[in-house]
């Protein structure tokens, strides 16, 4: 499951003055608008994530970033240099593409001399370089090797040490764990983001998995249809979501329909035609009585039991419909008597003394007053 | 793997090679017929062989028809190459159809026209600038290009478009400029789609006898004109012996050829995987 405070999260705190400007940038295709005036601040070595489906436009702006693409309109502008018509080969930026995009016909230390061969750096400041990048990577057994003769994690690896090599300004990560299996995957996040703050560079990521995202990046930008919904940490995206899309884009959430039905300054309770009693959140919102509200409910908060509970005032009654047993926890789908189901994360543990409900049971869901999120888009 | 085919199958073999390379074995034993008349065994010998080596026609005309063949499949895989790079890598552009309609049009427009409509071109041209003086290799090697470059462009473009364009973008982020780029990046990977553009484009220049028969002049006999000529007045073993020599070198070549390419392409599926 998603971890609740990520690796990097503390990096967020310790950084400085914006270092990338993204200001008002606008690409079209034709008629079809990708990136939508998407505005974005990031900081020195903060490590940052574009989160979102295929087609939300996170990698026609990364490739704008790379130089790849140019804005329709607006300006990026990097360390105090506008570089919005900059061609990719006059940008201090460098990429690690999904498929890596090594170069075939050269060994993996012509792989990374490449970008310093550009440069036109003396050759023994170039092998020095390379060396020291195989070193970082521990690929220097292989550096005679050619891409083909690699698996797909060195080949991942080597692609790092290639866009590391020329120092840039600002490394981009496409999908940086895309092409890797599950298993491989999980051990080299946490890899990747050593390497990137051992070498201390700023880098934005792209990518669909929201799990890489949670665990790799200090600061997210969720993007959908092109423009940026929500923009904060990992922590603060997963607990409170601004919006129906981000709630349900990370992880699994129960999201209730309904309207403000009492508006006190210290709570208000909604109601929802899914449930037979209305919801009480115990903090004021800004809002107008009746207006149109939505209430996101994750199942870890969710509570399952046989007996009605007593003491806590959101509650449901329901029988269970299926259950997706997953070892260390179980997801219960509940079926309310309005007909609406309920997902509920149910740690195995809870099920010591007596033997877990099963099909068809009736039981009761329940949760706290500031268990759930309200929103009002 | 060892399996087992029916005799059914064995069959349709059998006489699906019988036909295709019957007349060929035919062609190669009668080469080495001692008799002058090429229907009638008159017992072995490798007589024609050496006639064929001292005929000073069948040799200048395979000279010739080598130079041609060079010069034209060098000069049709330059211009496919930028063609095919213009078709695959520089987007949508006005008259992008019109240039890739017109570029593969020699492919599927019949050689007689594409002969024709180029002799008349020449003569026109000889009238209005006095240039070219005369039909020869010159005008030989033109018509060879416009044909040949045909087919090299559609090689070379199919390759470009299945390449992965972020190996080119990555040489760009890393600082290459395009020129180079293309020459240090782009270039050593397309290099198989070269090399058979290359025979393709040799092959077709070293048979072709049609845009040939318009555009050649005196003295520009090429070996398929001369032996086309030969065996109208009357066939000879002699044709017999030049034939199994090409046989053998174009066989040579085309598994050769084969072998590369099968190489090149183990190495890309590595890679992909």
């Amino acid at each position: 499951m998603l971890m609740e405070s990520s690796v990097s999260a503390a990096n967020a705190a310790k950084s400085g003055q914006p270092y990338l400007q993204i200001v008002d940038v606008v690409k079209k295709f034709g008629d079809n608008t990708v990136v939508d005036h998407v505005n974005l601040t990031i900081n020195k070595n903060d490590i940052f994530a574009l989160l979102g489906s295929s087609g939300s436009g996170k990698s026609t702006l990364l490739r704008m970033l790379a130089g790849m693409e140019t804005p329709t309109s607006g300006r990026i502008i990097l360390d105090g240099q506008d570089i919005t018509q900059l061609p990719p080969y006059e940008r201090p930026i460098n990429m690690m593409f999904q498929s890596y995009a090594l170069f075939p016909h050269m060994t993996v230390a012509q792989n990374i001399a490449f970008g310093l061969k550009q440069d036109r750096l003396p050759k023994a400041e170039i092998d020095a370089r390379v060396e020291k990048m195989l070193d970082l990577v521990q690929m220097k057994k292989y550096a005679g090797r050619k891409p083909y003769q690699l698996s797909g994690g060195q080949q991942q690896r080597v692609a790092l040490a290639r866009s590391l090599a020329k120092r840039p300004k600002l490394l981009l990560l496409d999908e940086p764990l895309g092409a890797l299996d599950k298993k491989l995957r999980q051990q080299t996040q946490l890899e990747l983001v050593n390497l990137i703050e051992q070498v201390g560079v700023t880098c934005i990521m792209v990518t669909h998995d929201q799990e890489e995202a949670m665990t790799m990046a200090g600061r997210i930008a969720i993007m959908s249809e092109g423009q940026l919904l929500q923009v904060a940490t990992p922590n603060e995206i997963y607990e409170y979501p601004n919006c129906r899309f981000t709630a349900e884009f990370i992880g699994e959430t129960n999201i209730f329909e309904g309207h403000l039905a009492v508006d006190e300054p210290d709570f208000v309770e909604i109601a929802s035609p899914d449930l037979p009693t209305p919801i009480f959140v115990a903090h004021g919102i800004t809002g107008a009585l009746g207006m149109q509200l939505w209430y996101s409910l994750r199942p870890e908060r969710v509570y399952l039991s046989r007996e009605q509970p007593t003491e806590v005032r959101n509650q449901a009654s329901g029988v269970v419909h299926d259950i997706a047993y997953l070892g260390g926890f179980s997801i219960y789908h509940i079926k309310l008597a309005s007909g609406k189901i309920i997902k509920a994360s149910v740690p195995a543990t809870q099920w010591r003394d007596e033997p877990a409900p099963t099909w068809e049971e009736p039981v009761f869901i329940s949760w706290g007053d500031n268990d759930g999120v309200v929103l009002t888009q | 793997m060892s399996q087992k085919i029916s005799w059914f199958g064995k069959t349709s073999l059998g006489i699906g090679f019988f036909f295709l390379y019957a007349p060929i074995v035919i062609l190669m034993i009668y080469s080495f017929n001692a008799s002058k008349l090429v229907t009638v065994w008159g017992g072995f010998s490798t007589h024609w062989y050496g006639e064929l080596f001292r005929d000073e026609a069948v040799m200048s005309a395979l000279g010739l028809s080598l130079k041609v063949a060079l010069l034209s499949s060098v000069m049709a895989v330059a211009l496919g190459t930028i063609a095919g790079m213009v078709l695959a890598r520089f987007g949508r552009f006005r008259g992008k159809s019109l240039f890739a309609g017109m570029i593969t049009a020699p492919m599927v427009m019949p050689e007689v026209i594409t002969g024709l409509s180029m002799l008349l071109l020449f003569v026109q041209m000889q009238q209005w600038f006095g240039f070219p003086e005369e039909r020869g290799v010159l005008t030989i090697w033109v018509g060879h290009v416009t044909l040949c470059m045909a087919y090299v462009t559609v090689v070379i473009r199919s390759r470009l478009v299945e390449m992965d364009r972020s190996v080119e973008e990555a040489a760009m982020d890393l600082g290459a400029r395009p020129m180079k780029v293309f020459f240090v990046i782009t270039l050593p990977l397309i290099a198989p789609a070269l090399a058979s553009g290359f025979l393709l484009a040799f092959t077709l220049s070293l048979d072709d006898l049609v845009i040939t028969a318009f555009l050649s002049g005196p003295g520009s006999t090429t070996l398929p004109q001369l032996i086309f000529s030969r065996v109208r007045l009357g066939l000879n073993p002699e044709i017999n012996a030049l034939a199994t020599i090409t046989v053998l070198v174009v066989g040579t070549l085309v598994i050769v050829a084969n072998r590369v390419m099968a190489r090149a392409e183990k190495k890309r599926r590595l890679l992909a995987a």
